[in-house]
């Protein structure tokens, strides 16, 4: 007995950062698309635990480019689709107190402005101008992005995902993606723990759990999950623009960011050093004594804030620190936008564009451009100036 | 000035306070010394403490318990929960009107390591259940620390001025529930081995076993216990209707902290909703504390709590309508009246049934949910861990005691103490405590009309003893295999000598003395009083009524007597014919008057019923959201931003899941939220070492 399957022309693993993006761009260009995820609602994996800061001041090309239209959509929004998503122009500033920071962030500006971006040093004056209650003891300067910005992961992921339904996507939630068939060489279809969907087109934004689902393909993909840890306190007063960076290593943690959005909330995160790999995303006890001593010591008036949550979420990281975004090269119709490393929310939705023109094979000279730097095939080998 | 404090009170002393000063609004006032910012603006008359940052609705106490923000203000320029912190000589204080200013900062505090405290027993609540397994952990020397928010032991213990029901035996029934969490904190203090932190929230059970603990909002520290309890208690569900955020709608812990701990009125005329244990016995407190009761629904067709409470409030004269419920809470910008109406089997209002009453407040009694979030974490990440009290099963406290004394022998067993075991004796007496009210039977006539007649008035099985025990001659006879049986006299008129312990005794002041031995046509009934509003004398009149409210009249005291051997409960004696004499059981305190409806009903057309007090989300965007397919709660978080608040979802939880099953959504059907610490709101600073957050 045959049951006539479902046919898409596009199929999306992961509703989250990515997958509603893309289902929004994919919707949009007349595809067919169906979304599947293991979660009950949109963005539940690793979205909905992201901070929400949107910068195009990378020094990579491919993600500049990425970004830079991802700012234009977010910052349209609301005038053009009438949901606010909290999108905020706060500008980004990584900050320095030591020599080394100094140079590193100067050296970095070279490049950034060279690749014609808004940004500038600032010395201590003129930052404390704008973060007037950063610590100015010892404070060198920092740069200052004024064209980027943030907005809430929670309603921007969940407005791409209502567009994308109203231009007639289709959701599955509570599913489980359990085999990918391919038929010579191709995608044939997808079959979950719910349904068989037939498709030529698979797309893989299923975040850190994208290796597995390479591997259903027998593609191999360099993700791993990297838990970090992050908290929200109270709404006060607007008091604070941009997002601060502060990139100085610490005992635990690389470096750690944090802005206060739109709500008055500041949320705030830090890349912990040495890594902590693995899907876990329970809390730890370390994580707020470690983020509050550093964040008070930049900003002491930040020790009033009442803290409100905490919680974990999963970077999925890549050996070099870039997404690996390209048509897989062993199996046709399989599409990867994996390894975003944390910068997901922020490359959604310029990444949901730029695959949509890969399936349309409409792709710009840009785009080939950033699909070369980014692609599954490269090497690994260079490790991006600052992530 | 108005005052709002309660000078006089039958059961609580007042105790005498230095006055202080402090400016609201940049108008001086007094408080005393020791109290908490919003018992010094509630005696002063302050009901809205500023105006919500996203609709600029007023703001007035709400939980009393540090949880929500809603009475924010700003004293000496620094936001804080007024419920929380004590007031000070000079302080000068602000409402918080939208967004607060976060403070800034001159120097630059010192940070300090965060220590680390390795325990065997960490007990987190120092209410019924946490000190009984103190108790019994201390007995046999196990280490423990058992921490508390508040800054006295005993938890909801220290608010109840009335007598306890349960076992004399086993669980001190029959005492007052401020003296018996003043013995269990007594005793739990003679073990050397139990160390109390008060003031000292637990906020976070974290994956590497670490308990995170605000200790008296001064130090944050990490500790690792061999064992954790869980006896956190409960907290009071809270219920949909238009009107519902209006400053003096609140639970009954609120009222129940303001009034028999902080010593203020936060009402003048109350209407209470919810007949289970919890609102009839708040409505017998506001009594006492001489604020009025207009009246409680109750949308059951008979009161959940144990009738000899219900009792105790309808013959004081306190109307009480069952198969009932509130349609709105009324009044510009805070509450003025309530509406109820009627309700039909399926517990719809019926329309034509409205009734409004005048009333300032309105206390929501209407159940409790365990707060075992703690004990949920503490399975989940591997830690020995045990649950015991209200956070286990919503029970009486008596059933907390007992069940908090088995977890402390069970945990001491754990911790190899394994000579001891658990008595099966003990299992069967916490079962019987936890026990819900049982069969009503009829109150029959005594037997005999000569003599002297104790009358017992308590005709629901409940589990209670302490009249069996009060009587010296043991008269009075409960089953003492199981003392839910209802007691029974067990003489004719001529064995009981009037000694009154039985009625000075009685935790459902559910006895009173016929006696028949100077005039047999007009006998001397003798009543228990716990009032001491408009002080009552000799010869004054005064209406007795029957258990079920009804009126027999009024008639004139003859005497009252005080027990030197009790403490606070009074005997009035009337004459009465002998026809009703057996019937009366009680007093009114209440005049008629305030009860009365208002002439024709206050509808409420706005729809401002809220789901989510500190995001301001109302209950129509929920069902619509729900109406169009949402299932998970997470996504109703992320579009409404319902239960991300200050409270972190405490209130709002629970109505939004009674909401989908108002919509007839299985729960199975529903994704439930992520819950994650912190479980209350903490300074960053405290967690960065700062100590000593004093100016």
């Amino acid at each position: 007995m045959t049951f006539s399957r479902q046919t898409y022309d596009v199929i999306i693993i992961g509703a989250g950062s990515i997958g509603a993006p893309t289902a929004f761009s994919m919707s949009k260009a007349g595809f067919k698309t169906l979304v599947i995820d293991k979660f009950h609602s949109v963005g539940q994996g690793s979205s909905k635990r992201a901070i929400g800061g949107v910068r195009a001041t990378h020094s990579d090309p491919a993600k500049i480019n990425l970004c830079l239209r991802s700012l234009e959509i977010f910052s349209t929004w609301k005038e053009t689709y009438g949901t606010d998503i909290d999108w905020c122009k706060g500008g980004y500033s990584f900050i320095a107190y030591r020599q080394e920071e100094e140079r590193a962030l100067k050296n970095l500006l070279l490049v950034q402005k060279k690749l014609g971006l808004n940004i500038e040093w600032l010395d201590p004056h003129q930052l404390l101008n704008v973060i007037p209650d950063l610590n100015p003891s010892n404070l060198l300067g920092g740069t200052f992005s004024p064209d980027d910005g943030s907005a809430s992961p929670l309603l921007a992921t969940h407005a791409f995902y209502t567009e994308a339904c109203a231009l007639g996507a289709e959701f599955h939630f509570g599913e489980t993606v359990q085999r990918i068939e391919t038929h010579k060489g191709k995608i044939a279809s997808v079959h979950t723990d719910k349904g068989d969907y037939s498709c030529a087109v698979v797309i893989n934004a299923a975040g850190p759990w994208a290796k597995q689902i390479g591997e259903l393909v027998s593609v191999d993909i360099p993700v791993e999950p990297d838990s970090h840890e992050a908290a929200i306190t109270e709404s006060v007063a607007h008091f604070l623009n941009p997002m601060i960076v502060d990139i100085r290593p610490s005992p635990g943690s690389s470096n750690f960011y944090f802005y206060q959005n739109r709500s008055g909330q500041i949320i705030f995160c830090i890349t912990p050093s040495p890594n902590i790999w693995g899907f876990s995303v329970e809390e730890t006890s370390e994580f707020l004594p470690m983020v509050a001593r550093r964040m008070i010591e930049i900003m002491p008036r930040l020790q009033n804030i009442r803290v409100r949550r905490t919680w974990r979420g999963l970077y999925p990281m890549t050996p070099d620190g870039n997404p690996i975004v390209g048509w897989s090269p062993t199996v046709s119709g399989f599409l990867l936008a994996a390894g975003t490393c944390g910068q997901g929310f922020m490359l959604g939705p310029g990444l949901g564009e730029l695959l949509t023109r890969a399936v349309l094979d409409t792709t710009t000279a840009t785009d080939v451009k950033t699909l070369q730097s980014l692609s599954p095939e490269r090497e690994f080998s260079n490790l991006e100036m600052l992530r | 000035m108005e005052d709002y404090r309660i000078h006089e009170h039958p059961i609580l002393s007042i105790p005498t306070r230095k006055k202080i000063h402090f400016c609201w609004k940049n108008q001086q006032f007094e408080a005393l010394e020791n109290e908490t910012i919003s018992a010094a603006l509630i005696a002063i008359g302050v009901k809205v403490f500023g105006h919500h940052h996203k609709d600029g609705s007023p703001q007035g106490i709400f939980c009393a318990n540090g949880q929500c923000s809603q009475c924010m203000v700003i004293a000496n320029g620094k936001p804080l929960k007024s419920c929380m912190e004590k007031i000070k000589e000079g302080m000068d204080i602000h409402p918080a009107d939208g967004l607060i200013e976060l403070p800034k900062i001159t120097s630059i505090a010192a940070l300090n390591p965060i220590r680390e405290i390795d325990i065997p027993v960490l007990i987190i609540g120092g209410g019924p259940a946490g000190l009984s397994a103190a108790i019994e952990l201390g007995k046999l020397g196990v280490e423990v620390i058992l921490v508390d928010d508040k800054d006295r032991l005993g938890g909801k213990l220290v608010f109840q001025t009335h007598r306890f029901f349960g076992s004399t035996e086993a669980v001190y029934a029959g005492t007052r529930g401020i003296d018996i969490a003043t013995r269990l904190e007594k005793d739990v203090l003679q073990y050397a081995s139990v160390k109390i932190w008060h003031n000292s929230p637990a906020l976070a059970v974290f994956s590497d076993k670490k308990i995170g603990i605000s200790i008296d909002g001064s130090e944050y520290v990490l500790v690792t216990p061999q064992v954790l309890l869980v006896a956190a208690g409960a907290r009071e569900k809270f219920l949909n209707f238009k009107g519902n955020t209006l400053p003096g709608v609140y639970g009954a812990g609120a009222f129940q902290t303001l009034v028999n701990r902080d010593l203020v009125k936060p009402a003048q005329k109350l209407f209470i909703v919810g007949g289970g244990n919890v609102g009839l016995i708040a409505g017998y407190h506001a009594l006492q504390a001489d604020i009025g009761v207009v009246g409680l629904v109750e949308a059951l067709p008979e009161c959940g709590g144990y009738k000899v409470h219900k009792d105790k409030l309808v013959r004081v004269g306190v109307p009480i309508y069952t198969s009932h419920t509130i349609l709105s809470a009324n009044g510009d910008g805070q509450v003025e009246s309530i509406t109820i109406a009627q309700v039909d089997k399926n517990f719809k209002p019926v329309v034509g049934t409205e009734k409004s009453f005048a009333c300032d407040s309105v206390l929501i009694a209407v159940g409790l949910d365990p707060v075992n979030e703690f004990y949920s974490k503490g399975i989940q990440y591997g830690i020995p861990t045990f649950i015991a009290g209200d956070a286990e099963e919503i029970a009486e406290a008596s059933a907390a005691i007992f069940t908090g004394k088995i977890r402390g022998r069970e945990i001491a067993i754990s911790l190899g103490h394994d000579t001891l075991d658990i008595p099966p004796a003990w299992i069967r007496t916490s079962e019987v405590l936890k026990s819900k009210p049982g069969h009503i039977s009829h109150e029959g006539e005594p037997e005999y009309h000569e003599g002297v007649m104790p009358i017992i008035h308590c005709n629901q099985e409940i589990p209670c003893n302490p009249c069996s025990s009060l009587c010296p001659h043991g008269l009075i006879f409960i089953d003492s295999k199981d003392i839910r049986h209802i007691p029974t006299f067990l003489g004719d008129g001529y064995c009981c000598e009037a000694c009154q312990q039985c009625i000075i005794g009685c935790p459902g002041l559910a006895i009173t003395l016929v006696d028949y031995r100077k005039d047999a046509l007009n006998p001397t009934i003798s009543i228990p009083y716990e009032f001491s509003r408009e002080p009552i004398k000799a010869k004054d009149t005064i209406t007795a009524m029957d258990t079920e409210g009804k009126s027999f009249g009024e008639f004139e005291i003859l005497s009252i007597i005080s027990h030197p051997s009790n403490d606070h409960t009074s005997v009035v004696e009337i004459s009465a014919p002998r026809e009703i004499a057996a019937k009366i059981a009680g007093l009114r305190v209440q005049e008629k008057i305030i009860s009365e409806p208002l002439d024709g009903y206050i509808p409420h057309i706005e729809d401002d019923t809220i789901v989510c007090r500190c995001e301001r989300v109302m209950a129509g965007e929920i069902r619509e959201l729900i109406r169009a397919g949402y299932r998970d709660f997470n996504e109703i978080k992320t579009v409404t931003r319902a239960s991300m608040g200050s409270c972190g979802g405490k209130t709002c939880t629970a109505i939004i899941k009674r909401i989908f099953r108002e919509e007839r959504i299985s729960d199975a059907d529903v994704t439930d939220q992520t819950k994650r610490p912190l479980f209350m709101e903490i300074p960053l600073g405290l967690f960065a070492g700062i100590q000593n957050e004093e100016e």
